[in-house]
């Protein structure tokens, strides 16, 4: 298959940046996305041109390090996929494909198409875990926790934290991701505990680190490679809500 | 609470709250205005106006009304332009998205929706409290509301039915989304109620839009 891509360059955090355009030739349709852009960066390196820079690393749509804006659409055009996992076969032969890097305030672009996510860290930092340590996985029935309560805070859990939902939002609003963490914890018994702090924490981080508000599109349920619900968002609201009524 | 208020989740509260009240009101302006259909003679109306003119608790409500309407407005804008700030940068591609169109252009109907509450304004309740139009025995009530879709000025259907459809876009998203956001919903209940939405939207779209064709007909009949 031949492709025409039309990539975001920008050389760093301050540099303009501009889309350049390669043809690329012969790539498998069963190559993965991230594949047919290695076989760009080697043939740019022979050229002695400098390759183009993307995140990536487990390469099994499980680490969340892969990113990318293509054509329109976080991770590509496959559903519930991230891009590493996406194959060049979802595109037509000859397609001029847009790549560009996860636009937001609060992912500042590095290099070409890696952006700094370190937001989603200092949001987790903010409250997103249990303070004390709880020990090793408890027997099955220790606790016991109604199957589809599992159920959802697994659904919730899923979240690799990828940000494809605030590069999705026509707003930047990390919702999603704060929705997941929050809902996750706050379904079991060890992270109910501190669950009106953990909300009013997060959501404060959220907004301090420039993120939009939800106007509820669902363009980030939408492109989440982890299919997560929003109504997990639902459950943030009106926990937040909640914890400042007891206040 | 003081944080609550400038948190984002607060203020979508607040704003959901706005919208929800508008909603209702638009179920109550729509059934008094149906009463000019239930009885073309304009009696039933003239009643009905005549007491929502008399009313003491439609005399503060009118206040509370303006006041929803300016919050919404203006603290909606306010919120869109703050969420514009968040990417400077915008996407070469824009959204491939499977989103619905009314969710992502909220402020746009809204916009057109107050371009043509001036006009409303000025037709109705300028004419109603501002000049002696009824208190002179000029007209009645009824003849005031439905005179303007009158073929004559076939242009006024045109723009009141274009608008009940702008205002139906508008609704389809706003219903779901205030129950999302002030957290009344779940798993079960997003589907439900994005069809609730649309329902409401379809229902307010076709209510008020079957008043104005009713007495467009009417007086292309006479």
């Amino acid at each position: 298959m031949n492709f025409t891509l039309k990539i975001w360059r920008q050389a760093n955090p301050k540099d303009k940046g501009r889309f350049e355009i390669y043809k690329i030739e012969n790539i498998s349709p069963d190559a993965s996305f991230l594949e047919m852009l290695d076989i760009l960066n080697e043939k740019l390196i022979r050229e002695g041109k400098d390759p183009v820079a993307f995140d990536h690393d487990c390469r099994e749509g499980i680490c969340g390090m892969c990113s990318l804006y293509i054509n329109g659409r976080p991770h590509g055009p496959d559903d519930d996929v991230t891009t590493c996992q996406l194959h060049m076969r979802k595109f037509k032969d000859g397609e001029t494909i847009t790549i560009e890097p996860w636009r937001a305030a609060a992912f500042p672009v590095v290099k070409d198409l890696i952006v700094d996510r370190n937001a989603f860290d200092k949001i987790l930092q903010a409250g997103g875990f249990i303070s004390v340590n709880t020990g090793s996985a408890p027997d099955a029935n220790a606790i016991p926790i109604p199957s589809h309560i599992a159920e959802e805070a697994f659904d919730a859990a899923a979240c690799i934290g990828c940000g494809a939902c605030v590069a999705a939002c026509k707003n930047s609003s990390a919702m999603l991701f704060v929705a997941a963490k929050v809902s996750h914890l706050a379904l079991l018994p060890q992270g109910r505990i501190e669950a009106a702090k953990r909300v009013k924490a997060m959501i404060a981080k959220m907004d301090e680190l420039g993120f939009g508000s939800c106007t509820n599109t669902g363009a980030c349920e939408a492109e989440c490679p982890k299919n997560i619900s929003i109504a997990h968002i639902a459950r943030l609201n009106r926990e937040f809500l909640c914890a400042n009524i007891k206040e | 609470m003081a944080n609550f208020f400038n948190s984002s989740v607060g203020k979508k509260i607040i704003m959901s709250l706005s919208g929800l009240f508008l909603i209702l009101f638009l179920l109550v302006h729509l059934s008094i205005n149906f009463l000019t259909v239930v009885d073309p003679s304009g009696k039933l109306f003239n009643q009905a106006s005549e007491f929502m003119e008399t009313n003491p608790f439609i005399f503060v409500m009118q206040f509370v009304l303006a006041a929803g309407f300016l919050f919404h407005i203006f603290y909606g804008t306010w919120l869109t332009l703050q969420n514009r700030k968040t990417r400077p940068v915008p996407y070469a591609v824009s959204t491939q998205s499977n989103v619905s169109w009314s969710s992502q252009n909220m402020w746009i109907t809204g916009a057109v929706i107050l371009g043509f509450l001036v006009l409303h304004l000025y037709n109705y309740f300028y004419k109603l409290k501002f000049t002696d139009l009824i208190e002179s025995g000029q007209m009645t009530e009824f003849e005031l509301v439905t005179g303007l879709f009158h073929v004559n000025n076939w242009i006024y259907t045109l723009l009141y039915v274009s608008w009940f459809i702008i205002l139906g876009l508008h609704l389809n998203h706003a219903l779901q989304s205030a129950f999302q956001t002030i957290g009344l919903n779940n798993q079960q209940w997003l589907n439900r109620l994005k069809w609730l939405s649309s329902i409401y939207a379809i229902f307010i779209t076709i209510g008020f839009s079957t008043i104005s064709l009713y007495f467009f007909i009417r007086s292309i009949l006479n």
